[in-house]
């Protein structure tokens, strides 16, 4: 630990953002409240360059700031609000308040006619000051806090326009599925306080350490825990149906939240735990197989979309599944990688996506889009940048990370790698075809809405369009090779390296043949087209687009169960039994006793006598009862008194 | 000779006091009073106490019950008549209260240290008891000659003649009655 | 020789009987009686300890007892013909006045 990186400020930079837009924000001028929405997350970017500053100046990493505070002390739980900046945050960091940034200043544009323009901004503030804190975690507990906290701002993001029911609900659903997620990964938490008696991921981490041999039983258990959790909130199988929804939100905030930053956490987590998960293959296994699952299965769900952020929704999950896959396989620096060009790339998308929608007033039916390149052509070139970098053309970012991904599954050394291979393979292929499917219909062909009257949006939006879209080009150029090295200290080094170089560039050429192979079939069938969808008379069609029944097999099994019990509980057991019970008992209880008190008042003589009597005898036997000797007692205070009556 | 008068006296007096229970013509019950009150007479001077002996039978039997007496003839109180509550009353009575007696009696058999009493001993003096009364416990003789004062005033007031038979008394009540009763409902 | 406990017997069955007759008597002027006779019981007890303890306090109080029995006698019977007046009838149960 030298020198004072000034860690604290990153996340409360946004965090007083927060507080001031969402306490005075409503009342202050326009302009304030965007320079301090801006400046918040501006700050917060300075403090992380200054960090890499150090860092690339020679300063020692991990540093740990704040370990001093202590936050729980009971017991053996001893937690603290250590703040870690070491390879893996400094990149998660760059990423979140350099894009983060970059967003915020496209929201301005995005958002400007929007009434809750203040809200907005306080929320997006608020978001950023969580996802710092999990990234800069050094404990589970406190990146807990952090995931809790992303879970909760993207709830208030996604459900912005409240007023819209389908926006509420998917609100919601996304807060909820988050939940069950959560909850795999509290029970995790538990596990590993059980196992290692401290939260603290650097002494967890040394304890493994000076245990080589330990592997499998409980940190199968507690790794495939910990996966539930990264699966909610990464939005992968069966967790994932909380995303498309969450589109109902402003495009921003499914470029910040939903592409770039917070479904990555769950990467995030995986690679920060990597020292529990390579103690088991098995747990490895699992985290590779539901990645290369999902990455299929929501490429397939996004080729028959219509709406254009619906597909940029599945594919964000198929990508995020490629991360998975990619850790699971144990090359978690190339996941890491393809997080960050993911960041570029499918921030980008969204952007350019929100600039379509905001040029044509709304409008998100790829169906009625068409012929848009002479209409916007900034918005145009800057998303092809991104779609060719999605499909893993190079030189574009997107086939570097992609690449290593692919790589380090084939030369896993096991038979599942080459499935996984195989599998990460093909969803290349329909990557290529529907995000070049989403570029044909978008902006080829003639103009399908004319009505509509496209124009071009405002430089703040377009300004961070063109900086990503140099990202999403040169953002690879340092090679999975330089990356992984450099997230070395932090992530461990994959032996990898034997792979002969033959190997390499046939394995790089069979991507790129994927990917050309998918714009091909996209080309063929999308050039030229009125709208008409060519693939409906395909086999399997409607199952795709009824995205496999998936939502009304929960809606049915899960949800519809759990709706009916809680409300038959709460009509019944709750309203019935125990307050209607517990109101009649009451008032039962009262006028009884009141029936029964109401003799004493007969105005009958007798009766008053009779109590009268009893309670005289009452007190007489309690006297008896409890003065023994009374009647000695009370003698001998008479007999004190020497009045003697013998003729005195 | 001592114990013959107690055995005489003593069941003279438990004899008029249930009496005093069974009888239902409220004369009977108050002439058996004064049979009571006579037998306890005697008990006091059994046990030396000649002037409440005398003040028992001067003032109780002699000024109190002859009260009783008057009352009961003023009012021409007759016969009882039986009604619900009476039989629940002697039901419920009788043996609480011999419970009760139990108890006492009880307490009294197992008390250690109590003498006997013999016609040998002294009789207390009156005045012995007239130094008490007028020397150590003057004002609380005084207090209660002021207390019968009230009593006298009071009882005047209560029994006068046109207190209870008012007709502007009688037609309030019944009228506040009814007509309270009327308005509540 | 008399024990004592034998008077204080006597005064504790005087005593009851008084109760006896105040809750099971139906004319008011007998309640009234009853009460008197639960007085001499308690007098008779009085002058038994005064005995035993060669004290005359006890005799002093039972002069005060007789007193305010007196008066209370007085004031009670005026009352008993106030009521007797008011409502016509002796009967314990018919003096109900104060019923809800």
């Amino acid at each position: 630990m030298n020198g004072h990186l000034y860690l604290w400020l990153i996340p409360l930079l946004p965090f007083a953002g927060f507080l001031i837009n969402g306490i005075l924000g409503a009342r202050l001028p326009k302009w304030l409240v965007t320079a301090v929405a801006l400046i918040a997350p501006l700050a917060s970017f300075g403090v992380v360059l200054n960090a890499a500053w150090s860092v690339r100046a020679g300063a020692l990493l991990p540093h740990i700031e704040a370990a001093n505070y202590s936050w729980i002390d009971a017991g053996m739980l001893h937690v603290d609000f250590s703040l870690v900046l070491d390879q893996l945050s400094l990149i998660m960091l760059l990423v979140i308040t350099g894009v983060g940034f970059l967003i915020h200043i496209y929201s301005v544009g995005y958002m400007s006619h929007d009434r809750g323009y203040w809200r907005y901004f306080a929320y997006l503030n608020l978001f950023l000051f969580f996802m710092t804190v999990l990234v800069l975690a050094g404990n589970v507990l406190l990146m807990f806090v952090g995931w809790e906290g992303v879970g909760l701002a993207s709830y208030l993001l996604i459900g912005f326009w409240f007023q819209k029911t389908s926006a509420a609900d998917a609100g919601k659903k996304a807060f909820i599925v988050n939940r069950i997620g959560d909850f795999g990964f509290l029970i995790g938490i538990f596990l590993l306080l059980g196992q290692f008696g401290t939260l603290t991921m650097s002494d967890i981490s040394a304890k493994l350490a000076a245990n080589p041999a330990w592997t499998g039983g409980i940190l199968t258990t507690i790794c495939i825990c910990l996966l539930i959790g990264a699966t909610g909130k990464s939005a992968q199988l069966p967790l994932y149906v909380w995303l498309p929804d969450a589109m109902e939100g402003p495009t921003p905030v499914s470029a910040l939240i939903h592409a770039a930053t917070m479904v990555t956490a769950g990467v995030y987590m995986i690679a920060r735990t990597h020292f529990l998960f390579d103690r088991s293959p098995l747990a490895l296994l699992i985290v590779a197989i539901v990645g290369a699952a999902t990455a299929l299965f929501a490429a397939t769900i996004g080729v028959v979309q219509t709406d254009i952020k619906r597909v940029l929704a599945y594919s964000t999950v198929s990508q995020l599944g490629y991360m998975f896959l990619a850790c699971g396989v144990a090359a978690y620096s190339a996941g890491i990688f393809h997080l960050m060009t993911h960041a570029f790339f499918k921030g980008l998308l969204f952007l350019a996506a929100g600039s379509v929608i905001h040029g044509l007033g709304g409008e998100q039916d790829m169906r009625r889009m068409g012929g848009l390149w002479k209409k916007m052509p900034v918005t145009f070139w800057t998303m092809t940048f991104a779609v060719i970098a999605i499909a893993g053309i190079p030189p574009f970012a997107g086939f570097f990370s992609k690449d290593a991904i692919l790589m380090a599954a084939f030369t896993q050394g096991t038979a599942a790698g080459k499935v996984f291979w195989f599998v990460g393979l093909f969803t290349a292929l329909l990557t290529s075809f529907y995000m070049f499917r989403l570029w044909y219909l978008t902006f080829m062909g003639k103009p399908r809405s004319p009505e509509l009257h496209a124009h071009e949006s405002s430089w703040t939006m377009l300004g961070p369009l063109v900086i990503l879209a140099l990202l999403s080009l040169g953002g690879g150029w340092m090679g999975a090779g330089r990356f992984g090295a450099f997230l070395g200290p932090v992530i461990g080094k994959k032996t990898v390296e034997a792979a002969s170089t033959n190997l390499e560039w046939t394995l790089s050429g069979l991507a790129v043949a994927a990917a050309v192979l998918g714009w091909l079939a996209a080309h063929m069938l999308y050039r030229r087209n009125e709208g008409r969808e060519p693939l409906a008379s395909a086999p399997g069609y409607t199952v795709l687009t009824h995205k496999y029944w998936i939502d009304e097999v929960y809606g049915a099994l899960i949800v519809k169960p759990l709706l009916t019990a809680s409300r038959f509980f709460l009509e019944w057991v709750v309203e019935f039994a125990i307050l209607g019970g517990a109101a009649w008992l009451l008032g039962g209880i009262i006028t009884f006793s009141g029936a029964i008190l109401q003799k004493w008042q007969s105005g009958n003589l007798r009766s008053y006598a009779a109590w009268l009597a009893a309670g005289a005898a009452v007190l007489l036997l309690f006297a008896l009862a409890t003065w023994n000797g009374m009647l000695t007692h009370v003698g001998m205070h008479i007999g004190n008194l020497h009045m003697n009556w013998a003729g005195h | 000779m001592h114990l013959v008068l107690f055995i005489l006296f003593a069941g003279l007096c438990v004899a008029a006091a249930l009496n005093l229970l069974l009888q239902k013509h409220p004369i009977n019950s108050a002439l058996s009073l004064v049979v009571v009150m006579s037998s306890l007479a005697v008990l006091y001077l059994l046990l030396g106490a000649e002037f409440l002996a005398a003040a028992q039978i001067i003032v109780y039997a002699g000024a109190i019950m002859v009260l009783f007496t008057f009352v009961v003839m003023l009012l021409n109180a007759g016969r009882e008549e039986r009604t619900l509550g009476s039989r629940a009353a002697a039901l419920l009575g009788f043996p609480a209260v011999a419970v009760v007696l139990a108890v006492i009696a009880t307490t009294i058999l197992k008390a250690q240290g109590l003498g006997a009493v013999s016609l040998n001993d002294p009789i207390t003096s009156t005045v012995e008891l007239s130094r008490v009364l007028f020397r150590d416990l003057l004002l609380p003789f005084e207090v209660t000659s002021v207390l019968i004062l009230i009593a006298i005033l009071g009882a005047v007031a209560l029994a006068r003649a046109g207190s209870g038979e008012h007709p502007r008394n009688k037609a309030t009540f019944a009228g506040n009655a009814g007509r309270e009763r009327r308005v509540s409902k | 020789m008399i024990p004592i406990s034998w008077y204080l017997l006597l005064s504790a069955v005087l005593f009851c009987l008084g109760i006896v007759g105040f809750l099971i008597k139906r004319n008011l002027i007998t309640v009234f009686m009853s009460i008197e006779l639960m007085l001499n019981g308690v007098n008779l007890s009085f002058v038994t300890f005064a005995h035993m303890w060669h004290n005359v306090q006890g005799q002093i109080f039972v002069f005060f007892v007789m007193v305010v029995a007196a008066a209370e006698a007085a004031v009670g019977l005026a009352i008993i013909i106030a009521i007797f007046r008011a409502r016509g009838t002796l009967a314990v149960d018919r003096i109900d006045l104060m019923k809800l």
